[in-house]
C-alpha cells in the first residue's frame, strides 16, 4: 500500500492560445486550460504503481479556481482525492516559493506520503525546477527526468537518460520522482468517470491561512526573482515572400540566400555561381 | 585586509566535455559580465582526476578554480555535488553562479538555489548586466514564443542555467594562468540517498535531429507518402535531417522519431526548410530556435509562412523536386 502524491499544473492549451499576431504576444487571460503533458505522464505512472502495489493517490495543484478542472480530471482517471491550493496571495510565485507552498500543503494533507510524483517540466514556463526544489523542501531523496519506475517494497528503481548517460538509480521511500513526457502514455478519461468527478467528487481547497503560511513568504512577495518584462522574439521578423514557378523560385532562393544555404551545408555557393557565369 | 573581490562562478560540467561546451561558453560570457561589475571569473570543478578540465577552464577564461578532487567523486552525484556547491558558495559568497542547462545542470542548479534561498531562472538564452549592476536573465517560455527578462534584486547569489550554444567560447590560450583553490571533501559529508546502480554512455539515442544544422520538415501538404520520401533525398543533399508533423507521423509517412513538436523533438538548426506545414503551435513551438526558416506552402496565410524568413508560395512537392535538381547541379 503506497500513499502517492501527484503534483499537477494546469497550463494554457497551446493549440488554442490567443496570440496577437501584430506583437507576437500571448493573451494568456483568454487561454483554455489543460493538464500539463508531463504531469499527465506522472499521473499515469502513479496509477500504474497503484495497480501493482495498491494504495491511494492524492492529486494536488496550486492555481486559480479554474485549476480545479485538472483535479477533477485526475479523479476521473482514478485519483482518490484532489487538493487545490487557491489564494491570491499565492499568485506570481517563482519555482522556489511554489515548491515551498506545495511542500507545506503535502505535509498538511498527506503527512504519511511515500512517493511524490511530478512532471519533469511544464509546457508554459518550462523551468523543470519545481520537482527538485520540492524534494529539497520535503528533505527527501529525489530523481528527475525519469523514464521508468519500478517499486519493490520500500525501494524504487528508476531509469533515466541524463546528458547521454543511461542511468539506473535506486532510492528508499519516501522519495520524489519527476517523470518525462512520453515515459508513461496516459490513458483516456472515461466519459462516465468525468461526469461523476464533476458531479460528486470532493475537492479540498486550502488557502494560505489554512496552511499557516506567512504571506510575506509566498506568491510574488516571497519570490526572489522578479520579471522585468516579457517580450516576443517573433515580433518584427522580416518575411520575404517568393512566388512564381518552382524553377524560378529556386533560382531566386539561391540568388538571394546563397550565403545562408551555403553556410549551413558547408559549401560556397557564391563561388559556384561565379564559376557558372 | 583588502576587500574581497566580487566573483562570477561557472559550474564545471565536464561530463560531456567534447559534445557539450556549455561550460566554456559560460566562461566566455562570464568574462564579459565580469568587466561590467568588476568581478573575477571562477570555475568550480568537482570530481576525480579532473586536472585536464582545470587546465581547459583556465585556458578558456577562468581566473580562479575551486577544485574538489576525491576518488569518491568519480561519478556525478546530485546530492553530494549539491552539498559541496552549497557550502562553497556560503563560504565564498559569489555574486553570480552560472550553470549550463544540461539535464544534470538544471536539477543541480534547482537544488543549490533552493538551499541558498535564492532565485534561479531556467535555460536562459541571454545574460546581461543592467544599469543597476543586476544580472538580467533572459528565460524563454512557451517554447520560445515568449522571453522573460528576470532579475534577482536582493538575494545572492544571482543564479541562472543557460542553454548550451547560447554564447561562443573564446579560443583557448594555454598561457593563461589561474589560481587553483583546493576545497577538500568535508568529513561530515552526508551519505547519498540516491544510489547509482549503473551508468552507461549512450551518445546516439535519437538526438540527431536536435543537433542537426539543417532540418527539412514535412507536413500533410507534401501530398502523399511517396512525395514525402523526396524530403529524405533533399535532406541528404543538404547534409540535414528529416522532421515531420503529427499528421504525417500518424499517416505513417515518417517514423515517430522524426516528430518535431511539443510531444516530439525540439530542433535548433541554422536553416529549417518547412514543406507543406500549416504551422499548428505544437509544431512551431518546437521550431522557435531555428535561426532561419524557409517555408513552402500553397497558402500564403498559413501560420508557418508568417513565421518564416522566406515564405515560398508554391506546391510543396513540386518545389522540393525543383530544389533537389538545383542542389544536385550546384553541389556536383
Amino acid at each position: 500500500m503506497l500513499n502517492i502524491v501527484v503534483c499537477l499544473k494546469q497550463v494554457p492549451m497551446v493549440s488554442e492560445l490567443p496570440w496577437d499576431p501584430a506583437t507576437g504576444t500571448l493573451r494568456r487571460e483568454l487561454a483554455e486550460g489543460m493538464m500539463n503533458p508531463a504531469c499527465r505522464a506522472a499521473l499515469e505512472a502513479a496509477l500504474r504503481i497503484r495497480e501493482a502495489q495498491g494504495g491511494e493517490i492524492t492529486a494536488i495543484t496550486m492555481g486559480p479556481k479554474m485549476a480545479e478542472e485538472v483535479l477533477r480530471e485526475a479523479i476521473a482517471l482514478g485519483a482518490d482525492r484532489g487538493v487545490l491550493l487557491n489564494d491570491r496571495k499565492m499568485a506570481g510565485a517563482d519555482t522556489s516559493v511554489t515548491s515551498f507552498t506545495l511542500a507545506r500543503a503535502i505535509e498538511k494533507t498527506c503527512p504519511e506520503f511515500d512517493l511524490v510524483l511530478c512532471g519533469f517540466a511544464t509546457s508554459d514556463s518550462e523551468t523543470a525546477q519545481v520537482g527538485p526544489q520540492l524534494a529539497e523542501e520535503l528533505d527527501i531523496p529525489g530523481v528527475g527526468y525519469v523514464d521508468q519506475i519500478a517499486v519493490s517494497g520500500r525501494t524504487v528503481r528508476m531509469q533515466r537518460l541524463s546528458d547521454n548517460f543511461l542511468e539506473t538509480l535506486e532510492m528508499d521511500l519516501p522519495g520524489l520522482i519527476t517523470v518525462m513526457t512520453g515515459a508513461y502514455i496516459p490513458r483516456h478519461v472515461p466519459m462516465g468517470g468525468l461526469q461523476a468527478a464533476f458531479d460528486i467528487a470532493d475537492i479540498v481547497t486550502l488557502d494560505a491561512a489554512s496552511l499557516d503560511l506567512d504571506p510575506e513568504r509566498i506568491g510574488v512577495k516571497g519570490s526572489a526573482t522578479k520579471i522585468l518584462s516579457v517580450t516576443s522574439p517573433l515580433a518584427g521578423k522580416k518575411n520575404v515572400v517568393l512566388t512564381g514557378t518552382p524553377k524560378r523560385i529556386v533560382e531566386q532562393l539561391f540568388e538571394r540566400f546563397d550565403d545562408k544555404i551555403g553556410g549551413a551545408i558547408g559549401k560556397d555557393l557564391k563561388a559556384d555561381k561565379k564559376k557558372r557565369s | 585586509m583588502s576587500v574581497k573581490k566580487r566573483a562570477i562562478w561557472v559550474f564545471g560540467d565536464y561530463r560531456n566535455y567534447f559534445q557539450n561546451r556549455a561550460t566554456l561558453q559560460l566562461l566566455s560570457r562570464a568574462m564579459t559580465l565580469a568587466k561590467a561589475i568588476d568581478a573575477e571569473v571562477c570555475a568550480v570543478v568537482i570530481g576525480h582526476e579532473v586536472g585536464e578540465y582545470v587546465m581547459e577552464y583556465t585556458a578558456h577564461g577562468a581566473d580562479k578554480i575551486y577544485l574538489t578532487d576525491h576518488p569518491s567523486l568519480k561519478n556525478y552525484s546530485m546530492e553530494t555535488y549539491t552539498v559541496l556547491m552549497e557550502r562553497l558558495a556560503r563560504r565564498e559568497k559569489p555574486e553570480i553562479i552560472l550553470i549550463g542547462a544540461t539535464t544534470f545542470g538544471r536539477e543541480f542548479a534547482s537544488r543549490v538555489a533552493k538551499r541558498l534561498g535564492t532565485g534561479l531562472s531556467a535555460d536562459c538564452i541571454g545574460l546581461d548586466i543592467n544599469g543597476e549592476g543586476l544580472l538580467v536573465q533572459m528565460a524563454p517560455s512557451f517554447g520560445g514564443n515568449l522571453v522573460a527578462q528576470i532579475v534577482t534584486p536582493e538575494r545572492r547569489p544571482q543564479m541562472a542555467t543557460v542553454r548550451p550554444g547560447t554564447f561562443a567560447e573564446i579560443p583557448h590560450d594555454y598561457d593563461r594562468k589561474s589560481e587553483v583553490v583546493q576545497a577538500p571533501l568535508p568529513e561530515d559529508l552526508p551519505g547519498d540517498r540516491v544510489r547509482l546502480i549503473e551508468s552507461e554512455r549512450c551518445p546516439q539515442r535519437g538526438r540527431k535531429i536536435e543537433e542537426a544544422k539543417v532540418v527539412v520538415c514535412g507536413g500533410r501538404g507534401m501530398g502523399s507518402k511517396k512525395k514525402f520520401a523526396k524530403l529524405f533525398e533533399l535532406a541528404e543533399l543538404l547534409n540535414g535531417e528529416v522532421g515531420a508533423t503529427r499528421p504525417v507521423v500518424y499517416a505513417d509517412w515518417a517514423d515517430h522519431d522524426a516528430l518535431v513538436g511539443q510531444a516530439g523533438k525540439h530542433i535548433k538548426p541554422q536553416i529549417l526548410f518547412s514543406f507543406g506545414i500549416s504551422g499548428a503551435i505544437q509544431h512551431t513551438a518546437a521550431c522557435n530556435d531555428a535561426k532561419f526558416i524557409i517555408a513552402v506552402n500553397k497558402n500564403p496565410n498559413a501560420a508557418m509562412m508568417k513565421k518564416a524568413d522566406v515564405a515560398i508560395v508554391a506546391d510543396a512537392s513540386q518545389l522540393c523536386t525543383a530544389l533537389i535538381q538545383e542542389l544536385k547541379r550546384c553541389i556536383r
